[in-house]
């Protein structure tokens, strides 16, 4: 009986696929949809391109229209950003002109101008206090977040739904209502505008954040390993620095970027609760509109400063960006 | 439980003094982060439940007098607050809104994957990693009217014959709301990456099977989306939609960047209002800790709703 011929496809099928993809139909359909998409994104980035463009032009470039997409790359922006500088007499500039051989690369620029630097600008320190007070706050919060994660996660703890939302909540509130209040208190303590205050401040800003990120990811470690360690005869201590420490290395390591990445943005708290010693990039980055006329070149290049790490950031971290954004509380 | 357990150990292993319990392992992990959270949130938050009460100005030498209800009773009849709380709320809806069409779009577009796919998603995730107040100082730059790059890629050439956004102004004439979908623009071309990320999460969790069902008894791609696809992505959605809710009414920084609240009060969101109270001219300490009252009482009407949702979508997952 040979009428059972075989009549599957020659080479055998290796991979799953659905008559309803390979279907020319569906195929004409995918490409129109990346033709889309790719339009789509590029829509999306034209402000993060002008963005990056203005960073490079000089301030004539900036303000004729129409706006301009070709023109000749300058630093003029980052001069701007980084230096002080006065305007100078034409009979000084051609003093300066004289012994321009001898200048450096910044000063040249800044004499191409007709100004000439008097120092760092205020934007330096102020992107000093960012470092200082960002870095050191998303470390004590991660840490602090680390040791109160894990007790929520392995722990049985009288009241812990409640303890969780509580430590939830205080990030709903909004920076505002909390402010006043802090503003009085620190002002009695003479935190004010002081590194210490921010710090703080800051940490606790991300504290409930770094809790429920990285009880996420500690939930995600089987709790047997553990079980074992202790077994084994280890401490509760030397079990989690040496089982648990290890393998949530990842967690931390995305929880601390994030962190990261709020306290350097942030700027309603920063703008209310300092001035001039312990103030930030982000609210200096908007007062460079209020001193000496509108320098948009500056701006950009500062906010190409913002944007560098942050799509680095997004492009390392894009697994765990879902995460991050939303408190740990949707993990897929 | 644990009490028990830890109890029995400590009998079992008495030579070697444990080092720590468990339980005082758990206190000392979990007190010093409840302790900094009560001394910075749940202290203030009593204390400006105080002030709300009392006419205090914080530049003031004068110390709070108490006022009773003057000033939650001022706010209540103060036209322009009502104003500025009509304000936020359209622009809370304009906002998600938008942000949720966009979003979704964005999500249906890149989420079967194809060349390219995953630096084009995070291409678009960029901007929502930006602080929001350099995002709302270069918007500010892209609507300049004569040298802004919006206008020019919109295709006006004229200045003056082309929108002001930020002024409010088109061809001149006043054109209330520019200003204030100006900043939408923004916030929505910020945040639908947001949107995007949970409304993907969604995408990813439904199963091939449905949609291989769905084609084997050959349903059209529009009933394969109204019935499978939202009803699935649902949940997420509305976490998103929520979480957006919470952050238009409390939005600060971008506003801030861009407007400053401006032309007049167009674009005056509450949160700008009350900083303004607080901490600029007089320093109103007493009304603006009333206000901010009333805000959180808003918000935590619509977080109590999100964590309703939050709790309906994990007990489904």
């Amino acid at each position: 009986m040979t009428q059972f011929e075989e009549t599957g496809p020659r080479t055998p099928v290796v991979e799953p696929t659905r008559v309803d993809k390979v279907h020319p139909r569906a195929k004409m359909g995918k490409s129109i949809r990346v033709t889309i998409t790719l339009i789509v994104t590029f829509i999306m980035i034209i402000p993060v391109l002008v963005m990056i463009m203005t960073a490079f032009k000089s301030r004539a470039d900036i303000v004729t229209p129409p706006p301009k997409v070709f023109f000749n790359p300058t630093l003029e922006g980052f001069l701007y950003l980084f230096t002080d500088r006065s305007i100078q007499s034409p009979s000084n500039l051609e003093i300066e002109r004289a012994k321009s051989e001898e200048l450096g690369y910044w000063d040249k620029l800044a004499l191409s101008v007709g100004q000439k630097i008097n120092g760092p600008s205020d934007y330096v320190g102020r992107l000093k206090n960012s470092v200082i007070i960002a870095g050191t706050s998303t470390i004590l919060s991660v840490v602090l977040g680390l040791f109160t994660a894990y007790a929520f996660s392995r722990f049985k703890i009288v009241g812990k739904d409640d303890l969780l939302f509580f430590i939830l909540s205080t990030r709903m509130l909004p920076g505002v209502v909390v402010t006043i209040p802090l503003f009085l208190l620190y002002k009695q303590l003479g935190w004010n505008d002081t590194y210490i205050g921010m710090i703080i401040l800051y940490t606790v800003f991300n504290l409930s954040f770094s809790v429920w990120l990285l009880m996420g990811f500690l939930d995600e470690i089987p709790v047997e390993y553990e079980e074992a360690a202790l077994v084994d005869g280890y401490t509760r201590m030397q079990a989690f620095f040496k089982i648990v420490l290890p393998q949530a290395v990842t967690g931390i390591a995305a929880t601390t970027v994030f962190c990261l990445i709020f306290a350097w943005n942030e700027y309603a708290f920063a703008l209310m609760l300092t001035s001039e010693k312990a103030r930030t990039a982000p609210p200096s980055i908007a007062t460079m509109l209020g001193s000496g006329g509108l320098e948009w070149s500056a701006i950009a290049a500062g906010s190409l400063g913002f944007l560098i790490p942050v799509a680095i950031v997004t492009f390392v971290l894009r697994d765990y960006l879902l995460r991050g954004v939303t408190f740990g509380a949707v993990r897929k | 439980m644990t009490a028990s357990t830890s109890q029995l150990k400590r009998t079992a292993v008495k030579p070697r003094q444990r080092h720590l319990s468990s339980r005082g392992l758990v206190y000392l992990f979990i007190w010093p982060t409840l302790l900094l959270l009560i001394a910075m949130n749940v202290f203030p938050l009593f204390y400006s439940l105080y002030l709300g009460f009392t006419d205090y100005s914080a530049i003031a030498r004068q110390a709070p007098e108490w006022v009773g209800f003057q000033n939650f009773a001022n706010i209540l009849n103060d036209k322009n607050l009502w104003q500025y709380f009509a304000t936020t709320g359209r622009y809370a809806l304009m906002t998600v809104t938008l942000q949720t069409l966009v979003g979704f779009g964005l999500a249906m577009l890149v989420h079967e994957k194809f060349k390219g796919s995953g630096i084009l998603t995070t291409l678009i995730l960029i901007p929502m990693m930006i602080s929001p107040v350099v995002v709302g100082l270069f918007w500010k730059l892209m609507y300049n009217p004569t040298f802004g790059f919006f206008n020019a890629l919109l295709g006006f050439s004229d200045p003056s014959k082309s929108p002001d956004w930020l002024a409010s102004r088109f061809a001149g004439q006043p054109m209330p709301g520019l200003a204030l979908w100006a900043v939408v623009i923004s916030d929505v071309w910020m945040w639908a990456p947001f949107v995007m990320l949970l409304v993907l999460s969604g995408l990813k969790a439904i199963p091939d099977y449905l949609y291989e069902a769905a084609a084997i008894d050959r349903a059209s791609s529009w009933f394969q989306f109204w019935r499978i696809t939202l009803p699935q992505v649902a949940p997420l959605l509305l976490i998103a939609i929520l979480f957006r809710t919470i952050e238009a009414f409390k939005s600060f920084d971008l506003v801030m960047g861009m407007t400053g609240g401006g032309p007049g009060v167009q674009t005056e969101l509450i949160s700008v209002d009350l900083y303004r109270i607080a901490f600029l001219g007089q320093f109103r300490t007493g009304p603006a800790s009333a206000l901010a009252y009333i805000i959180l009482i808003i918000i935590i009407a619509i977080s109590n709703l999100y964590i309703k949702y939050l709790n309906k979508s994990k007990g489904e997952g």
